[in-house]
């Protein structure tokens, strides 16, 4: 399929899809949207591979994902859930004509680097999420819009610390 | 009945875990709608050049916090049934620093990184790698960060409690600086648009 892309949708009509989902799951489910925790139920479910499920269960840092062993991924809400956005954000890019193979990156980095600084600003956020006990979606949106009081200390540090370091990494994006 | 519906009965154990993919499809089609699959737009959100990101983000939680807010007060929604994330003050400010650093360098949140690479940018593979090992560090460390992890717990409260005011004038104030913040951007982008 050889077209150009369609327009992004205006941000306030997309923030207001966004929140419906949101509030769909508050509804629906009692609970609301999350990332970081499904990626965590995925590293319990290897630890309990590698490491043999007693141990993985019986562990502080692993244990509370572990309620179905090595197939608990498969029984939790933001597993499921994370499959959901994959497939939700294929078809979008899809019937817009932006779905392809490529990485996207600053004019100045090459694209090895770029794939070095996913990498590593992925494991930051990987033990930042797990300190915070959720991520931009977690606690951001979902904690965001119940009023949580750690939700909006997460969301003050995060643009905060994101827009101090931001003069040091302009070479990475602009 | 009265939502929410996994609490009250109306959705048992099977509709609940079929209701999660259904939700996310709609989570993950609105985010690459917005075009927040794509870093370099979202890292513009740190350099003042593009601002989808805070209007996005602002806009999904004024509409999630006024719609429970007002389902709840017409009684057909039970918000105090609906899991409220439990406040540790300190892991929480600093697990938010790291993460901002985090999606600075990265260009993409833990969602978004799905939504990228489900559209085909190996760079949201690779942030969804990196959040993999990053949590097996920590997992790792665990016995060693687990005083500071556990350190500082509130509980389940909102800002408005620890603020001695309603949770009403709680989602007032959030609703008037979500607006200021939506016209101080409009005016920012018209003031860059003509000079």
């Amino acid at each position: 399929m050889n077209r150009s892309p369609d327009r992004y949708a205006d941000p306030y009509f997309a923030g207001i899809g966004l929140g419906l989902a949101l509030l769909a799951a508050y509804v629906f489910a009692g609970r609301g949207l999350g990332a970081s925790g499904g990626f965590a139920s995925v590293v319990a479910s290897g630890t309990a591979v590698v490491k043999g499920t007693a141990a993985a269960a019986s562990s502080p840092a692993t244990g509370p994902y572990l309620d179905h062993g090595i197939m608990s991924p498969l029984h939790d809400w933001l597993v499921l859930e994370l499959i959901g956005v994959m497939v939700g954000g294929f078809l979008s890019a899809w019937l817009s004509g932006r779905l392809r193979i490529a990485i996207e990156r600053g004019p100045r980095v090459s694209d090895r680097q770029r794939i070095a600084f996913a990498l590593a600003g992925g494991v930051l956020m990987g033990i930042g999420a797990k300190f915070a006990r959720g991520c931009t979606s977690g606690q951001g949106l979902t904690g965001g819009a119940l009023l949580s009081a750690g939700s909006w200390i997460f969301i003050m540090t995060c643009f905060a610390a994101g827009y101090t370091m931001a003069p040091l990494a302009r070479r990475l994006w602009r | 009945m009265i939502a929410p519906f996994s609490e009250t009965g109306g959705l048992g154990s099977t509709g609940l875990l079929l209701s999660a993919p259904l939700i996310g499809l709609a989570f993950g089609w609105f985010l690459e709608r917005g075009g927040l699959g794509c870093a370099p737009k979202l890292a513009g959100q740190f350099f003042f050049s593009d601002l989808t990101v805070f209007k996005v983000f602002f806009t999904a939680i004024l509409t999630a916090m006024l719609g429970a807010f007002w389902l709840d007060r017409f009684g057909l929604l039970d918000l105090s049934l609906v899991n409220l994330p439990e406040t540790s003050v300190l892991p929480q400010a600093i697990g938010g620093a790291l993460f901002g650093v985090g999606f600075l360098v990265a260009g993409l949140c833990p969602g978004t990184s799905c939504v990228a690479a489900a559209s085909g940018r190996l760079d949201g593979l690779a942030v969804m790698g990196g959040m993999l090992a990053g949590i097996v560090v920590f997992n790792s460390a665990f016995d060693w960060i687990e005083p500071l992890y556990r350190g500082t717990p509130l509980g389940a409260i909102r800002f408005s409690d620890w603020m001695g005011i309603s949770t009403g004038a709680g989602v007032a104030l959030i609703t008037a600086i979500a607006l200021c913040g939506f016209a101080l951007v409009g005016r920012f982008e018209r003031s860059r648009v003509s000079s």
